[in-house]
C-alpha cells in the first residue's frame, strides 16, 4: 500500500478507547492505523472497563504515520452506519468497523454489496442499536420526586438500556421536555438537565432513583382498560415490548394478570353480547316454544305468558301481508292471541271496511310479552323502552324469516322501530313503502290504539287516514301479486 | 348521586374507546418545546410507549369526553339503547390528565372521541375546547387526534383541524345498506360530505403554508379513517373497493379496520361471533399491498375467493400468486423491481437489497437467502444463477406447501 513501511510487520497493537460511545476518537485511532497500514488483524480494540484478548498487552503507542501516507476514504454510508454500530454493546464492534474501514480502501463499493457477512453484521448493529434507542424514547418512565417547596418539580427515570445509547439520545429528551427538569439514571451514567443545560453525572442505582408515583395508578387504570380481550395477541406485544425492559415500566406487573383474564372477560362480553341468543328457530312452533321461556328483557320477567304471532297455514291462503303491532296487551296476554282485545277489534272493523281479509295475513307484536304495571287489581299497560324493543326484534326478525311476507304492515313507532332499528315520525313516514334489503316493502302506519285514544273530529281525521293506509296497502298488493 | 372519581372514569372511558382501531401518531409535522413555555415534540416518527396484551400499540391517550350518546347505532357499546354504565370528563380534566401523562413520558399525545351529547356541535364544542386549552393554555406540541362528528357546523369541524394533527372521520360500515340498518342515526352522504371539506381545508391550508410562512397549520397529518368490519354481510372485496375509493376521493392518510368486536349489551340485530381476527389482519395486509407494493384494488379482488373474501389461511399476496402462477417464475438478477414486489416472501426492503445487489454480482439461491426471512417461500417463484424451480408453480399442492401450518394458539408463558 503505503511506499514508506514504517510498522514491524509483526507487531501488534491494543487500542485503548476512553469512552464505549466515542467515534470521533475512534476514528482517530483507525485512520492513523490505516494510514501505517496496520492490518485489521493485527489490531485488538479495548474498551474501558473491557478485557482484551491475547495482545492485550501489544504495543499501545499508535505507530508514526509517513508523511507521504494517502488520506483515508470511507464512504459516506460507512461513516453514517459506524457512528451508530459503534454505541452497540457489542465488543467487537471496533474491530469489525476498522476491518470495513480497511476493506473500503481497497474496493470502495464494500457497503454496496448488501450480501457480504461484514456489510450485513454493522448492518445489524446498526439496527440493535436503533431499536435500543427507540425502545428507549418510548420505555423511559419518569416520576416525580418530591423537591423543596418553590424548586421546579424534577422529574426522574431509571432506565437500563443494551447498549451505549444514553449520551446519543439526550437531545430527543431535551426537544421534548425542554421546559421541564429532569434525569435519567442508568447504570452506566447518568444525564441532568435543568432546563437550560445538561449535565453528564456518574453510573447510578436503581435506589437512586424514586420508587413510585401516584399517577402511575391512573396510568396502570388506562393500560389496563384500553385493550381489547377479545383480541390477545401476546406475542405481538412480547415482539415490540420485549421481556427485559419490562422491570421498569409500571404498567408491566398488570400484564399476566390482564392475559390470564381476558379469557373470562372475553366469555363474559361475547355472553353478553349475544344475549346467549342460540340459533334461530327454524318453525313457528319452536319460536313459541322458546318464547315462553325468553327472559331477556326485564318485560319477560312479569307475570305474564308470551304472545306468538298468527297467521294463514298454508301458502295459498298468505297474501303476503304481515301486520306488526306493538305488543300483547291485558286481554291478550290472558288469551295468548294477538289483537283480540279493543284495540285489535277496531283493527279488525277498518280491514274489513277497507277489504283486507285478516285470516290472509299474519298478525303479530313487535314485543312478545306484555308490559306494564300493577294499580290494584288492574295491569296498566306500559310502552317498551326501546332497549326492549331492539332486544325482542330477535323473534321478529325470526318469524319473519319463516313467513317471508312480501309487504309488512308495522302498526305505530314502536313496531316501526322494530323494523328499522330506528326511532321514525310516523307521520312523516306513513303513505309511501320503505323498501328493506330483502326486497319486501315496508309500510307504516299509526297504531290502533292510538284511534282509541281520540274523540270527536280528530278521531275521524285519524281515521280517514288510517283507512287510507290500509287501502294503500291494500292496492300495493294486489300489484305485488301479479 | 356522587360523582365517580377519575381513576373510575377513567376505566370507563377508556375502556369505551378500545374499539377504535388507531392509535398512530406519526406523520405530523415536526415540532418540538425548545423556544416555548410548554412541553411536546414530535419527530415524524409515532413512539409506541408500551403494547397492550392485544398487541397494539399504546402511542396515545386514547379516551372518550362521555360514553353518553342520543345515537342508536347497533355495532357500538355506547349507542342510546345500551345500558352500559355511563361517565364524563369535563375538557379540563382531560387536558390534567394528558399532561401528567406526557411529562411522566408515557404517551405521545390524546386521541379524543366521544358519544354525542345534547347535539352534535356541543359536542364538537367540547372537543375542541380540549384542543384548545392543550395548545393555548398549555402550550403543548405533542400529537392530538381529534374524531370529528360529520354532523357538526362544518366551522366547528374546521376549528378541530386548526388544532389537532389529525382528524378523522369515520365511515363505520362498508356498504351505505350496512349504514342505514346498524347506524340509522348517521347518514353515508354527511359523512363524506364532511371528509371532503377536510380534504378541501387541508389542500388549502398546504397551499398557503407554501406562499406564506406564518400560515397556520391544518391537520399537518392529514384525516384518517375507520370501518368495522364483520358487523354487517359486507365481503373483503367490497371493503377493499371501499377503501380504495376513500383513498382516491379524500386523500385520506389511512384507513384503520376493526373486527367487529363482541361488545357487551350487543343488540340483537348483529353476528352472534365476532369475525375471525386474521380477516382484519388480511385486510391490512391488502391494504400495504395498494399502498406500497403497487397492486390495484382490482388485483387485491383478483385475490379472493369466490364468496368475494380474502383466504383465511394465506396472505393475499400468494392467494394472488397462485392464481396468477404464467407471472412466475421471476429472475432475480433481470426481472424489474415491480415485478420482483409481486413474488411472495419478498418484502419491500428485500427487494430494494436484491437490486443493490444484483449490481455487483449475479446472485445465487443462498445470496437471495441471506436477503429474505424464508426462501422456502419465495423459492417456487424465483429463478437465480444456480436455482430454477422445478414446474413448482404448477403443482397442484402448492398452496398447501406454502400455508402456515395451523400454529396452536399462542400461550403466555409467565
Ligand atoms: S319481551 Fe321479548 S325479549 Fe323481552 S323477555 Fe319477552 S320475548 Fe324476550
Amino acid at each position: 500500500m503505503n511506499a514508506l513501511q514504517p510498522v514491524e510487520h509483526h507487531t501488534h497493537y491494543a487500542i485503548h478507547l476512553l469512552e464505549p460511545d466515542d467515534f470521533d476518537a475512534w476514528r482517530e485511532r483507525a485512520r492513523a492505523l490505516v494510514q501505517c497500514d496496520v492490518p485489521p488483524d493485527r489490531v485488538t480494540w479495548i474498551e474501558p472497563g473491557g478485557s482484551g484478548d491475547l495482545f492485550a498487552d501489544g504495543e499501545r503507542q499508535l505507530p508514526v504515520r509517513s508523511d507521504g501516507a494517502a488520506p483515508v476514504r470511507a464512504s459516506k454510508r460507512f461513516v453514517r452506519l459506524a457512528k451508530n454500530a459503534i454505541l452497540h454493546s457489542d465488543p467487537d464492534r471496533f474491530a469489525l468497523l476498522y476491518r470495513l474501514l480497511w476493506r473500503l480502501q481497497g474496493n470502495p463499493q464494500v457497503m454496496e454489496d448488501k450480501a457480504d457477512p461484514d456489510v450485513r453484521r454493522i448492518e445489524e448493529l446498526d439496527k440493535n442499536v436503533r431499536r435500543d434507542s427507540h425502545k428507549m424514547h418510548a420505555f423511559v418512565r419518569f416520576r416525580l420526586v418530591e423537591t423543596e417547596e418553590d424548586g421546579p418539580e424534577h422529574y426522574v427515570a431509571w432506565f437500563e438500556p443494551e447498549h451505549h445509547i444514553l449520551r446519543a439520545n439526550a437531545g430527543f429528551f431535551v426537544r421534548r421536555f425542554a421546559n421541564m427538569r429532569w434525569s435519567i439514571l442508568t447504570p452506566q451514567e447518568s444525564l441532568h438537565w435543568d432546563g437550560e443545560a445538561l449535565v453528564e453525572g456518574p453510573p447510578a442505582q436503581r435506589s437512586d432513583a424514586p420508587s413510585g408515583d401516584p399517577t402511575e395508578d391512573l396510568w396502570r387504570k388506562y393500560y389496563a382498560s384500553i385493550f381489547n380481550p377479545a383480541r390477545l395477541k401476546v406475542g405481538a406485544m412480547m415482539r415490540e415490548m420485549p421481556r427485559k425492559y419490562w422491570k421498569n415500566m409500571p404498567e408491566a406487573s398488570l400484564i399476566p394478570e390482564l392475559v390470564a383474564g381476558a379469557q373470562g372477560r372475553e366469555s363474559q362480553m361475547v355472553a353478553a353480547g349475544s344475549l346467549e341468543f342460540d340459533a334461530r328457530p327454524e318453525t313457528l312452533g319452536a319460536i313459541e316454544t322458546a318464547l315462553h321461556a325468553c327472559r331477556k328483557c326485564p318485560i319477560g320477567e312479569l307475570e305474564n305468558s308470551s304472545v306468538m304471532g298468527e297467521g294463514p297455514r298454508g301458502a295459498q291462503k298468505f297474501s303476503g301481508l304481515m301486520i306488526v303491532g306493538e305488543q300483547p296487551g291485558d286481554q291478550e296476554d290472558l288469551a295468548g292471541r294477538p289483537f283480540v282485545g279493543p284495540a285489535g277489534q277496531l283493527l279488525d272493523l277498518h280491514l274489513e271496511r277497507v277489504g283486507i281479509d285478516r285470516s290472509s295475513a299474519y298478525v303479530t307484536n313487535a314485543v312478545k310479552h306484555f308490559k306494564y304495571v300493577q294499580r290494584g287489581k288492574r295491569r296498566i299497560h306500559q310502552s317498551p323502552a326501546a332497549k326492549e324493543i331492539d332486544t325482542c326484534r330477535w323473534w321478529l326478525e325470526a318469524e319473519r324469516s319463516i313467513v317471508q311476507p312480501k309487504l309488512i304492515l308495522t302498526m305505530g313507532a314502536s313496531a316501526a322501530r322494530a323494523m328499522l332499528g330506528k326511532t321514525v315520525s310516523i307521520t312523516k313516514a306513513r303513505g309511501a313503502p320503505i323498501m328493506l334489503s330483502d326486497g319486501s316493502e315496508l309500510w307504516v302506519t299509526a297504531h290502533p290504539s292510538y284511534l282509541l285514544r281520540l274523540d270527536g273530529a280528530a278521531r275521524e281525521e285519524q281515521a280517514r287516514m288510517f283507512d287510507a293506509d290500509l287501502a294503500a296497502v291494500k292496492a300495493r298488493l294486489a300489484e305485488l301479486a301479479n | 348521586m356522587s360523582q365517580k372519581s377519575i381513576i373510575d372514569r377513567l376505566a370507563i372511558l377508556a375502556d369505551a374507546a378500545k374499539y377504535d382501531a388507531s392509535c398512530a401518531s406519526s406523520g405530523t409535522a415536526k415540532k418540538n418545546s425548545l423556544g416555548g413555555k410548554g412541553i411536546g415534540s414530535t419527530e415524524g416518527m409515532g413512539i409506541c410507549h408500551a403494547y397492550a396484551p392485544d398487541g397494539r400499540c399504546i402511542s396515545l391517550l386514547k379516551l372518550l369526553l362521555t360514553n353518553h350518546c342520543i345515537f342508536d347505532c347497533h355495532y357500538c357499546i355506547n349507542r342510546k339503547s345500551s345500558n352500559v354504565e355511563r361517565a364524563r370528563f369535563t375538557p379540563q380534566e382531560i387536558v390534567d390528565l394528558t399532561l401528567s401523562f406526557y411529562r411522566r413520558n408515557y404517551i405521545e399525545g390524546l386521541f379524543l372521541s366521544s358519544g354525542i351529547i345534547k347535539s352534535s356541535n356541543h359536542t364538537m364544542e367540547q372537543l375542541v375546547e380540549t384542543a384548545r386549552i392543550l395548545r393555548e393554555e398549555h402550550d403543548f406540541r405533542g400529537y392530538i387526534h381529534l374524531k370529528t362528528i360529520p354532523e357538526a357546523d362544518p366551522e366547528l369541524v374546521h376549528q378541530a383541524g386548526l388544532y389537532a394533527d389529525r382528524v378523522s372521520i369515520n365511515v363505520e360500515l362498508p356498504t351505505d345498506s350496512g349504514l342505514v340498518k346498524l347506524a340509522p342515526d348517521k347518514n353515508a352522504q354527511q359523512i363524506e360530505g364532511a371528509m371532503g371539506g377536510m380534504k378541501m381545508a387541508i389542500r388549502q391550508a398546504k397551499d398557503e403554508k407554501k406562499r406564506f410562512r406564518h400560515a397556520p397549520r391544518f391537520a399537518p397529518a392529514g384525516q384518517s379513517t375507520q370501518m368495522i368490519v364483520g358487523a354487517d354481510a359486507a365481503t373483503d372485496a367490497d371493503i377493499v373497493g371501499k377503501a380504495s375509493r376513500l383513498y382516491d376521493n379524500f386523500r385520506l392518510r389511512r384507513v384503520y379496520y376493526s373486527a367487529f368486536s363482541p361488545i357487551p349489551d350487543a343488540s340483537a340485530v348483529l353476528p352472534l361471533k365476532r369475525p375471525p381476527l386474521i380477516r382484519e389482519h388480511r385486510l391490512y395486509q391488502s391494504d400495504w399491498l395498494m399502498r406500497f407494493y403497487g397492486y390495484q384494488p382490482s388485483e387485491v379482488m383478483q385475490a379472493t375467493e369466490a364468496d368475494g373474501n380474502l383466504p383465511l389461511d394465506i396472505d393475499p399476496k400468494l392467494a394472488w400468486a397462485l392464481k396468477f402462477r404464467e407471472r412466475f417464475p421471476v429472475d432475480v438478477n433481470r426481472a424489474s423491481r415491480e415485478d420482483l414486489l409481486r413474488v411472495p416472501g419478498l418484502g419491500v426492503k428485500a427487494v430494494n437489497q436484491i437490486v443493490a445487489s444484483r449490481r455487483h454480482r449475479t446472485l445465487r439461491l443462498d445470496d437471495v437467502a441471506r436477503l429474505t426471512v424464508s426462501i422456502t417461500k419465495v423459492r417456487p417463484f424465483i429463478c437465480a444463477l444456480d436455482w430454477r424451480p422445478v414446474m413448482l408453480t404448477d403443482r397442484a399442492d402448492l398452496r398447501a406447501l406454502l400455508a402456515p401450518k395451523r400454529e396452536q394458539l399462542e400461550l403466555f408463558s409467565a
